[in-house]
């Protein structure tokens, strides 16, 4: 099972490094780290997913906890968040396949953003199981390139 | 001086220290760390020249440990830094308050491969609580004070300040720390009151408990409320090897060490308890051996201001949050409104009591070589079981924590989770400066003393008068030990009988040195060494293949021990 960790982490150089070597250190995967300026400039907010199955998510967050650079930590679960990733996407795009790229493109509201002769390269914003399909859907035309920005999640508002 | 004058960094950073009532510093000088001992060379600060950077931080932590105050060690860049490591890594697994201050190269020449050039904070990441890399030389005193803070408080431990030459030649006007705001370091002290209760009841009826107590005890200042919990229950004590002296080794309810090298009694007795209580430990595996098997019958509570502890090892049926101290305090209150029944463990200590009288540690006596748990028991003697005992690693270390019974907290300083060999000198030397008030004794080993006995040196120099009595087998003995036990006896490198006479080493270095190597000698030898005003060595040439008995092999069940019944050794 994949944990979200919403770590909030003082602005400070080096913090990153602290992070990731804890991460290291103590055997820890990384799924994958996203880190920016938050809405006070004096803390940024990092995104980690990790694997919970392989790790204790308790032993993880107090280990983090224990860096003095780190302020909060929120675990985020499915119901209680909203996550995204960004993803762009490469495919073959010559023929035929052009008119079935943008056909997918449509249906997942993906954009064109940089098109030649032979390719075409499709920008989305999605949560992560949708990335996933779409990503597989594009496989039989060929994709060349994949680059994603790992997962960014905030928790639901109350209301 | 008037508020507005200028001082240079190097002066700041003396004067943070001295403000953060930094009496003595530990260390060895360089290029970039010029400015810093120029300052030092106008101040009044006491700084002891070691004769190895690794010195500078055992002796550092030989403070922090005998004192409870934070130690200071200080380094140039590059390999004067690297030499601090290993006592780093040795402050951050046994949770000793020191700053190591390190020179860096100029700011404008980070990164460059210059001359004497590491990545000082890069290579310590990972062993220390916290570290700086200071890059405006106007925040040295808020960068100290905080460091101070850090190291000495909650779960203490090592931090690191790297300080670019450049900060150390800035000129600036001085400004006092400002209380430290850490947004991200709040150690929890109190704990849960509601846990507090349940932890009370719990203790109040148990009819089979065992204090299971470490070092946290030790830095939490708790040995007053781990004997008054102790005695006024009835509970058994067993200590790790970083808590000993957290509850006299004298007493009737002492269990000694548990774990590999512990007494047979005290491993049975947690094997057997119905609750063990764990106070600022963290169930290292040289004490539960085989996890699945530890404790059994126990349901566990665990107090430790570390959260992370807590169900790191051994998940506890109650875990508290919180300072030994301040939490056993809460505790006691607690218990003390419940009716008294000190009588309900006495069928529990008879029983732990038989175990003791058929476990007994013991060694073979009467072979006419010199046996080195007798000179352990002769040290302790001699100085009527008051001196601060320090260690190398090894057999030296196992027979110093079994054969000299330990009554006060900081009166025995190992290497106990790093295992440093080479500790045990230098940290002698850090401790008695700490403490002149007491004896210090480096209970030694051979293969240990020659990584750091240029410090003898360091002994000389500052008329720290130490004694340093080692158990000298020429052999790496623990190693020998285990290729003895499980390798069919192939002494791979670890005979070391080709080695200096000691004796005459100190003598070369002005120190008072003596050879011994018969049992009547041992006693008046050691007399002779505390009196003498130098520092002193005496090579105790002890039997070469005695083990380290109990002995519970790694990984196994602490009850399957080795040794654990009478007679000195089994021949594989």
């Amino acid at each position: 099972m994949k944990h979200t960790l919403s770590v909030l982490v003082e602005n400070k150089p080096g913090v990153l490094t602290r992070v990731a070597g804890l991460f290291a250190r103590r055997g820890f995967n990384i799924d994958s780290l996203v880190v920016g300026r938050s809405e006070d400039p004096r803390l940024s907010r990092m995104t980690i997913t990790i694997d919970g199955a392989e790790h204790p998510i308790d032993q993880v967050t107090k280990q983090l906890h224990k860096l003095i650079n780190v302020v909060k930590i929120r675990e985020l679960d499915a119901e209680s968040m909203v996550a995204r990733e960004l993803a762009l996407i490469r495919v073959s795009a010559e023929g035929a396949k052009r008119t079935e790229a943008l056909q997918i493109a449509e249906i997942f509201k993906a954009k064109v953003v940089d098109v030649d002769r032979r390719t075409m390269t499709l920008e989305i914003t999605a949560a992560p199981d949708r990335l996933a399909a779409f990503e597989s859907l594009l496989q039989p035309l060929g994709v060349n390139e994949v680059v994603r920005t790992g997962l960014v999640a905030i928790g639901r508002g109350r209301s | 001086m008037t508020p507005q004058t200028k001082i240079k960094g190097s002066e700041a950073i003396v004067r943070a220290l001295q403000e953060e009532g930094c009496d003595v510093i530990f260390g060895y000088p360089g290029g970039v760390v010029i400015p810093f001992y120029d300052a030092l060379y106008h101040s009044d600060l006491k700084h002891v020249l070691v004769r190895h950077e690794q010195g500078a931080a055992h002796a550092a932590e030989g403070y922090a440990r005998a004192t409870g105050r934070v130690g200071v060690c200080v380094a140039t860049s590059g390999p004067g830094a690297t030499n601090l490591v290993t006592g780093i890594a040795d402050a951050y697994l046994d949770s000793i308050p020191i700053v190591a201050i390190t020179g860096q190269v100029k700011s404008d020449l980070i990164g460059t491969d210059a001359f004497q050039e590491a990545d000082t904070t890069g290579i310590t990441l990972p062993i220390v609580k916290h570290s700086y890399l200071v890059q405006n030389a106007s925040d040295l005193a808020q960068i100290i004070h905080e460091a101070f803070h850090i190291a000495g408080t909650g779960r203490p431990g090592p931090v690191l300040i790297d300080i670019p030459v450049t900060c150390a030649l800035a000129e600036f006007v001085y400004k006092t720390a400002s209380a430290v705001d850490l947004p991200g370091y709040k150690p929890t002290m109190r704990g849960h009151s509601k846990q507090i209760k349940v932890a009370a009841r719990a203790i109040h009826e148990s009819p089979r408990p065992v204090l299971y107590v470490g070092g946290g005890v030790i830095s939490s200042g708790a040995t007053q409320e781990v004997f008054d919990l102790a005695t006024s229950l009835n509970i058994p004590v067993t200590t790790t090897l970083m808590a000993m002296g957290a509850f006299p080794g004298t007493h009737p309810l002492s269990l000694g060490m548990l774990g590999m090298h512990g007494t047979a009694y005290a491993n049975w007795a947690v094997h057997e308890c119905d609750l063990l209580i764990a106070v600022g430990a963290r169930f290292d595996d040289r004490v539960t051996g085989k996890l699945s098997t530890f404790a059994p019958q126990a349901t566990v509570l665990h107090i430790d201001i570390d959260p992370a502890e807590i169900g790191k090892n051994v998940e506890p049926r109650i875990p508290i949050v919180g300072d030994a101290k301040m939490v056993l305090h809460e505790i006691l209150t607690e218990v003390a409104t419940m009716a008294a029944a000190p009588e309900r463990t006495a069928e529990w200590l008879e029983r732990v009591d038989d175990w003791r009288g058929q476990h007994p540690l013991h060694y073979e006596e009467d072979d006419g070589e010199l046996p080195p748990q007798y000179v352990v028991e002769q040290i302790y003697a001699v100085t009527g079981g008051d001196a601060i005992i320090t260690t190398d690693v090894g057999q030296n270390q196992m027979w110093a924590a079994q054969y000299f019974k330990y009554t006060q907290p900081r009166q025995f300083i190992s290497s106990g989770g790093l295992g440093t060999m080479g500790f045990g000198l230098p940290a002698a030397i850090g401790a008695q400066i700490g403490r002149p008030d007491k004896q210090v004794i480096d209970i030694g080993g051979d293969g240990s003393f020659q990584m750091t006995m240029q410090e003898l040196g360091t002994a000389v120099a500052y008329n720290v008068p130490i004694v340093v009595a080692l158990l000298n087998n020429r052999f790496l003995g623990m190693v020998r030990q285990w290729q003895e036990l499980f390798w069919e006896g192939h002494y791979s490198h670890t005979d070391i009988a080709v080695q200096p006479d000691f004796a005459k080493i100190a003598d070369a270095y002005g120190a008072l040195g003596v050879t011994v190597t018969a049992k009547d000698e041992v006693a008046d030898a050691l007399r002779t060494a505390i009196k003498d005003p130098r520092p002193a060595v005496i090579d105790f040439r002890v039997r070469r293949e005695e083990n380290v008995y109990p002995m519970v092999p790694a990984g196994t069940s602490i009850t399957e021990m080795i040794g654990g019944q009478a007679g000195r050794r089994k021949k594989p």
